[in-house]
């Protein structure tokens, strides 16, 4: 396990005594996380596949209130949102800052408070949208009177890890600066969303904020806190360092400048001034930019190992998840003038957008996490079945992939439908085989995640009815420490 | 500064984001604070619109069980619990509240949208919407009658074979008369638009409470039908046919 001699090595240079009766991480915890974050992506991606059969006019529960799919798209969005992502984040997280920083974080009762509240949260939310009570903010539809819980959680989760960030002394790790500025910028992102427009600010004014909570919620939370755990595993597996040091200083320094600038492109054409619209679309155009420096540095990285992607499923679901990083982000420098804007706003090539980055980014980056880590936590050799893990790849990825370009497509047929004054129901009715296309492709991802769960439990349930006193082989890389 | 805590915590952290919220945020604060915000009983002073009140003479009974008397009491409670549905089914998630100037939107809908129609308090937080399944309903208000609004939210492919809408029978009670949340958000979706001037139209807002019967839209041949309805006649109709 993670000791001292890890320690001593991830905390070079501050000569601190630490602590060896407990291990520098507590992995059931992160065991804990991961498992709640793998049960919710379960019940987000039903919610999702069930959402897209109305689409299909064969809606199941069509007169049960509770099962209304409107709410259940609440569902959907709020539980890969808060339940998936946050929560594998949470695990990775308590995985990763300890190694990183040589110390623990600030205290283990209280990330086992947090493991618990969080869920309570995410639960509380799921009824709180599933009995009608949502707040009319997109990616926040959390019910208003959860919000203040969950920001308090927010803040305590940034001072829980922030404590021993703060205490490293001397240069740190590329992953600590993503994770410093992702814990101040996530309450404060949090807090900007859900609160002022809502009880301070009215009107188009409050577009313009709602426009950067839901750019920043994916801006400032889940890319710096992915981006960041990229920065600490992919070395780790690869065994080598990052290619470019100054290339890292560039893409966190972009990242950082040009990100909070960008939320008003999801209003183009509001009545939110027009200067300002023009400043969002060139500053997202910027951070385009930026992103082709990071993925070049990880491509560099990845130079000379190019094996890896045959031999290790983590690094592929990590770079295929940068491959669709890059494409999101070429896509929204076009999707973003005020040209594409005209056809495909409001139409499903957004749609098609944002589960290229949700899924095919962060949720590829934490199920390769997850591939890394979950045979570890569990004190299992390997997993029972690695066939399996490949067709949880390769459902989710060409499911994903096909999501996508079917989505885009429908989105360019609609936008030009609306565009040519085609009576509203054409636009149904040339979107109806894209839909079912959609359902198909959102099953296959389904089933995948089937496939993955599966091996958890089997690989779970092997190493208990084995009972095995073997010590566990490390796979590759993962206990060492921290590159520092 | 590019690597220390200080540089990190302070310049990227705070000073980026608050540097962006000033610009981002605060300058369409400032430039829009001179506009006031209208309340919903302010809203509803503005004028009942002639589908509340074709609502409540329309069904009498069921109105006046869930709220009482015409009033601008009673239609801002309507309206606010109309909201309260339309956020809490999603109504929003696939129906924007804004046109655009691009995209011949305007011609579709009939007028782009400007800063001060989303000035008031059903727009915290702002209804833009970011999807279109079903079509922008800024301007629905008065387009459709209320059966037609009856008729399809208790099924929307009786009126619409290719709608995707979901049903809402929940907003109808075991008669097939709408209860409280249907004639909420019947009200709220025929306000919409009605602040315009002229607009659907042959739109104008009434007097604050009706002294007679408003006037019908000109060529509006109203069916007359001395008897009382007596089990949801617009719903069970069009199962029948839909079954049929």
């Amino acid at each position: 396990m993670a000791k001292a001699t890890a320690i001593a090595a991830g905390n070079a240079g501050t000569g601190r005594i630490v602590d060896t009766d407990r291990p520098l991480v507590d992995e059931k915890l992160v065991l804990c996380f991961f498992i709640a974050s793998l049960s919710y992506v379960l019940i987000a991606m039903l919610a999702g596949l069930l959402f897209s059969l109305q689409f299909l006019q064969i809606y199941p529960f069509a007169n049960s209130e509770f099962f209304s799919p409107g709410r259940w798209r609440f569902v959907h969005t709020q539980g890969v949102a808060y339940g998936f992502i946050a929560n594998a984040f949470l695990g990775a997280l308590h995985w990763a800052v300890p190694r990183l920083t040589g110390n623990r974080v600030l205290s283990d009762k209280l990330s086992w408070f947090i493991l618990f509240a969080w869920q309570a949260i995410v639960l509380a939310t799921v009824v709180g949208v599933l009995s009608g009570e949502a707040q009319a903010l997109e990616w926040g539809e959390t019910p208003v009177w959860i919000d203040p819980v969950a920001q308090l959680g927010l803040i305590l989760v940034a001072i829980n890890f922030l404590t021993p960030i703060l205490k490293v002394k001397g240069p740190m790790y590329v992953t600590l600066w993503y994770l410093i500025a992702a814990f101040i910028w996530t309450p404060l992102v949090y807090a900007m969303g859900n609160f002022l427009p809502e009880y301070v600010i009215g009107g188009s004014a409050a577009g313009a904020i709602g426009g950067l909570f839901i750019h920043d919620l994916v801006g400032l939370f889940v890319t710096p806190i992915g981006w960041g755990l990229m920065y600490y595993f992919v070395p780790i597996i690869l065994k080598k360092p990052i290619w470019s040091h100054g290339l890292s200083l560039v893409g966190f320094w972009g990242l950082a400048f040009f990100y909070p600038l960008n939320g008003i492109h999801h209003f183009l054409y509001s009545p939110i001034p027009m200067f300002l619209q023009y400043g969002a679309v060139i500053s997202t155009i910027a951070v385009e930019l930026v992103v082709t420096t990071v993925i070049v540095n990880f491509f560099g990285t990845l130079v000379g190992r190019g094996d890896a992607l045959r031999t290790n499923l983590s690094i592929r679901w990590f770079y295929i998840g940068m491959v669709f990083y890059f494409t999101t982000c070429l896509q929204c420098a076009f999707q973003v003038t005020l040209t594409f804007q005209k056809v495909i706003h409001f139409t499903d090539w957004v749609v098609g957008h944002a589960h290229l980055v949700m899924f095919g980014v962060f949720g590829f980056w934490i199920l390769g996490m997850m591939t890394h880590l979950l045979p570890r936590l569990m004190k299992a050799r390997d997993w029972y079945c690695n066939r399996w893990n490949h067709w949880h790849f390769w459902l989710s990825g060409i499911g994903l992939f096909v999501m996508f370009i079917d989505l885009m497509i429908a989105g360019l047929i609609q936008g030009f439908a609306w565009r040519d004054l085609a009576p509203w129901e054409d636009s149904l009715t040339f979107s109806t085989p894209f839909w079912k296309l959609r359902t198909l492709t959102g099953i296959a991802i389904v089933v995948g995640q089937c496939f993955f769960l599966m091996n958890v439990y089997m690989t779970w349930k092997h190493m208990r009815g084995a009972a095995s006193t073997t010590p566990m082989p490390t796979p590759t890389g993962g206990g060492e420490p921290a590159i520092a | 500064m590019f690597e220390t805590r200080a540089g990190i915590f302070l310049i990227a952290g705070f000073g980026f984001f608050i540097l962006a919220f000033i610009v981002m945020a605060w300058v369409p604060i400032a430039i829009y604070q001179g506009e006031p915000e209208l309340s919903v009983k302010e809203l509803a002073e503005q004028g009942l619109t002639h589908e509340f009140i074709d609502l409540a003479e329309r069904y009498p009974k069921q109105f006046k069980e869930h709220y009482g008397d015409v009033s601008e009491e009673s239609f801002a409670a309507a309206l606010k619990l109309g909201h309260k549905i339309y956020v809490g089914e999603a109504c929003w998630h696939c129906h924007s509240q804004q046109i655009r100037p691009v995209s011949n939107e305007g011609r579709r809908w009939g007028g782009e949208s400007y800063a001060e129609e989303y000035q008031n308090e059903f727009q915290r937080p702002v209804l833009f919407g970011t999807r279109r399944v079903g079509p922008d309903l800024i301007r629905e208000g008065g387009r459709k009658s209320n059966d037609w609004h009856i008729a399809h939210f208790y099924k929307p492919t009786s009126v619409v074979p290719v709608s995707v809408m979901p049903r809402y029978p929940w907003f109808f009670d075991s008669d097939g008369y709408p209860n409280k949340k249907g004639f909420a958000i019947i009200t709220y979706v025929q306000w919409l638009g009605s602040w315009h001037k002229n607009y659907p139209y042959w739109y104008n807002r009434g007097p604050a409470l009706p002294t007679k019967t408003p006037e019908p839209p000109p060529g509006f041949e109203p069916t007359v039908d001395d008897e009382k309805p007596k089990t949801g006649v617009a719903m069970s109709d069009a199962e029948t046919n839909a079954g049929a």
